[in-house]
């Protein structure tokens, strides 16, 4: 059912996307993780520009050809200017490949003390458009922005989220939305997610106002173990970086994979952290547990867990990044993980 | 720059006292407001505050009583997943531009991070609540954010003459204007012009919605006052109550130039428990402490106050939300006896 990379024999060719500010130094540490565990990814590099046509912001012909012909990518951060400039980058990415669902989970991370402890949420963000659709006008003393709820983006994401819900045994889905105070946009997303009450018989679907989702979630956060949450595209945005609070306290863990019917994209949830860009204080671990995500969505299942378990062990063993409170730099905590794979 | 903080200018005109008593409208809402707001008139009552409610709890009669009366204590109507919203409703017909909010930990109440303190300043009036939706073809509908200059002015002056009066001295916009570049980068730039050019002595900074709920729950003692649009603001509310220990806690107020009316700052009219005498009456009962001190009777707004907080931190009457087994009775009957006990 998945789109997979095209391979060589043996190989996945996957396009690299390093991004802006701290992205080629979490990208080398992916790389050389990558290398030292051996897996059989090639990396393609490719640069998605920007440039402008017909005055919209766009991605340069040879990245689109790179990503569509190998169907995977991984991607570091790319800035976007606020209050003025091109639009953001990684909204066109998502509207060039039409990369319409947005998969995060965030989960508390065994070794690493965290405030909250108990954190287990898997988000599916809506990633075309809402809030997200670009449309501003300037009226003198008033703007206008225009939210866009559209039924084939909505049926498409709430079903992602159901098949995913299927796909990880979690019994329920949550449709989070703010239909009392936008009845026909959030309506809608509403009443298309009653229209797939059966659409597969073993996941429930079940509504909450994001109010009190919010509400619970930080104050309640087990009640979310079973579900898979689906929500329009700027509610998912604010949750998933909330949820990056709760489980681990900094953006510098939280990955994402951006799914479209072609083409996945495998991203960190974090910007391009131009603080500390070029001081080698990220924490690549956003970007690897993204290209983890990615080597799950390729088969390759045992790499990624070994992955992951270097990267725990790592963290347990108390080397850790700035963000998580730790001193370590990133090169020190990537040779740690290096380690920790023959471990 | 010299700058007198002219709440006047910002804040609702006082009400009038006949013989040395105000006359308060008092509107229930739906769900647990018919319990919290008894609460609040017993407490009242057995203090002999000099306050006279007249109870409304229809939105056109309300909004007539409010302009008689100048100000009001709200619960919270329910609003059904068609829409009209009677509580925007009436914010809106009141031109009750700012939604105040306070989130300050309560001794007792076993929480994550304690000693938190932050105010929550929202557009009440605008924004992502326009009501303005409708249906371009069969299943494309679009709404309309609508941020304008001379609302987001007067909502910067309010938050800034908010934190010269309490002795504030940060204020941070929440916005998204990396995204909606042109409505929350309006937004955003008000905030921070007007606060640099008018009001010098207060720090102003700004903050990515995203990116504030996530330090609102691992740093939440950076924030002073939060200045946000109308949806962002819900989200930190809710946000803020999980962190406090419950949306049941924070008190809140809603302020025109004209007018005033105090409803709890997460609002919520917990349907759920109506009727069941579970509800929390803390955040009505705080908020009531706003009005008191609003309408300058401070010894009151002090002693209710303090023997609200005595109740909670000794936890023997605290109701479910908080861990305890009380009704709303019997905490309301706890917060009396202290009453009389101060
Ligand atoms: N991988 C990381 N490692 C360490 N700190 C990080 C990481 N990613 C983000 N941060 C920190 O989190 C904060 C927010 O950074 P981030 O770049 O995500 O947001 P941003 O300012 O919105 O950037 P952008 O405009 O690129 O989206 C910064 O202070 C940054 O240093
Ligand atoms: N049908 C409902 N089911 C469950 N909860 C509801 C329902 N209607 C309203 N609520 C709750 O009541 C609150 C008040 O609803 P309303 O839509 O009028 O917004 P509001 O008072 O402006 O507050 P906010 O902007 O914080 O949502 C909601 O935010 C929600 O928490
Ligand atoms: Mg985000
Ligand atoms: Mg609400």
């Amino acid at each position: 059912k998945r789109t997979l990379a095209t391979s060589a024999p043996g190989k996945f060719t996957v396009s690299f996307i390093e991004g802006d500010g701290i992205g080629p130094e979490i990208a080398t540490s992916v790389k050389k993780i990558f290398s030292a565990a051996d897996v059989p990814v090639e990396w393609e590099a490719c640069d998605v520009g920007p440039i402008i046509v017909n005055n919209n912001t766009a991605i340069p012909e040879a990245a689109i050809k790179s990503i569509n012909k190998n169907k995977v990518a991984l991607k570091g951060p790319l800035a976007t200017p606020v209050g003025k400039g091109h639009r953001s980058l990684n909204l066109t990415l998502r509207k060039t490949f039409d990369l319409y669902a947005n998969l995060r989970p965030a989960a508390s991370l065994k070794g690493l003390k965290t405030t909250y402890s108990d954190i287990d949420f898997v988000v599916v963000r809506e990633n075309t458009e809402g809030e997200y659709f670009g449309v501003e006008h300037d009226l003198g003393d008033k703007v206008e922005a225009i939210k866009l709820i559209t039924q084939n983006s909505s049926e498409k994401v709430i079903k992602f989220a159901i098949d995913h819900a299927k796909f990880l045994g979690r019994p329920k889905v949550l449709v989070v939305h703010k239909a009392t105070v936008q009845p026909l946009t959030d309506g809608l997303f509403y009443q298309v997610g009653k229209s797939l009450e059966k659409y597969q018989s073993n996941v429930k679907v079940e509504f909450e106002l994001l109010d009190d989702y919010i509400h619970n979630s930080v104050k309640d956060p087990k009640k979310y173990h079973d579900y898979v949450v689906v929500a329009p595209n700027l509610y998912g945005d604010i949750i998933t970086d909330l949820n990056s609070g709760l489980s681990t306290g900094s953006l510098g863990m939280t990955p994402s994979a951006n799914i479209g019917e072609k083409v996945s994209i495998f991203e960190a949830v974090h910007g391009s952290a131009p603080d500390i860009a070029g001081k080698d204080l990220a924490n690549p671990s956003a970007l690897l547990f993204a290209a983890v995500m990615m080597l799950e969505h390729l088969g390759l299942n045992s790499h990624a867990d070994k992955i992951k378990a270097a990267a725990l062990k790592t963290i347990a063993e108390g080397i850790k990044t700035g963000d998580l409170g730790g001193k370590a730099t990133n090169s020190i905590y990537t040779d740690a993980i290096i380690k920790n794979l023959s471990a | 720059m010299l700058h007198t903080p002219v709440i006047k200018r910002t804040l609702a005109t006082l009400p009038k006292t006949y013989g040395g008593r105000y006359t308060v409208s008092l509107i229930p809402g739906d769900g647990t407001g018919k319990e919290i707001t008894s609460s609040v008139q017993k407490i009242f009552k057995s203090e002999n505050i000099p306050v006279d409610f007249e109870e409304v709890n229809d939105l056109e009669k309300a909004v007539e009583s409010v302009k008689r009366n100048k100000i009001g204590l709200k619960g919270i109507w329910e609003t059904p997943l068609t829409g009209g919203s009677k509580n925007i409703a009436l914010r809106k017909q009141l031109d009750l531009f700012a939604g105040l909010s306070l989130y300050k930990s309560i001794p007792g109440i076993s929480v994550k991070i304690p000693n938190i303190d932050f105010a929550l300043i929202r557009d009440n009036v605008e924004g992502e609540y326009s009501g303005l939706e409708h249906e371009t073809v069969p299943g494309v509908r679009e709404l309309l954010k609508i941020v304008s200059k001379s609302n987001t002015e007067r909502l910067a002056r309010f938050s800034y003459d908010y934190a010269l009066k309490n002795n504030r001295k940060e204020v941070v916009a929440i916005h998204k204007a990396n995204i909606m570049k042109k409505a929350d980068g309006l937004f955003k730039n008000i905030i921070g012009e007007i606060g640099t050019k008018e009001y010098p002595s207060i720090v102003n900074s700004a903050m990515i919605v995203d990116n504030a709920s996530m330090q609102a729950v691992s740093k939440p003692h950076q924030f002073d006052i939060m200045v946000a649009t109308n949806l962002y603001g819900n989200i930190l509310s809710n946000i803020g109550g999980a962190l406090i220990g419950s949306k049941s806690l924070i008190p809140g107020a809603n302020f025109g130039t004209e007018y005033a009316v105090f409803e709890p700052g997460c609002r919520h009219p917990d349907v759920e428990i109506a009727g069941k005498n579970e509800a929390n009456p803390t955040g009505l009962i705080l908020s009531s402490v706003l009005m008191l001190k609003h309408l300058g009777l401070n010894e009151y707004a002090e002693r209710i106050n303090k023997a609200t907080y005595k109740v909670i931190s000794e936890g023997k009457a605290t109701t479910k939300d908080i861990g305890g087994s009380a009704t709303t009775t019997q905490f309301t009957e706890a917060i009396i006896d202290e009453l009389k006990s101060l």
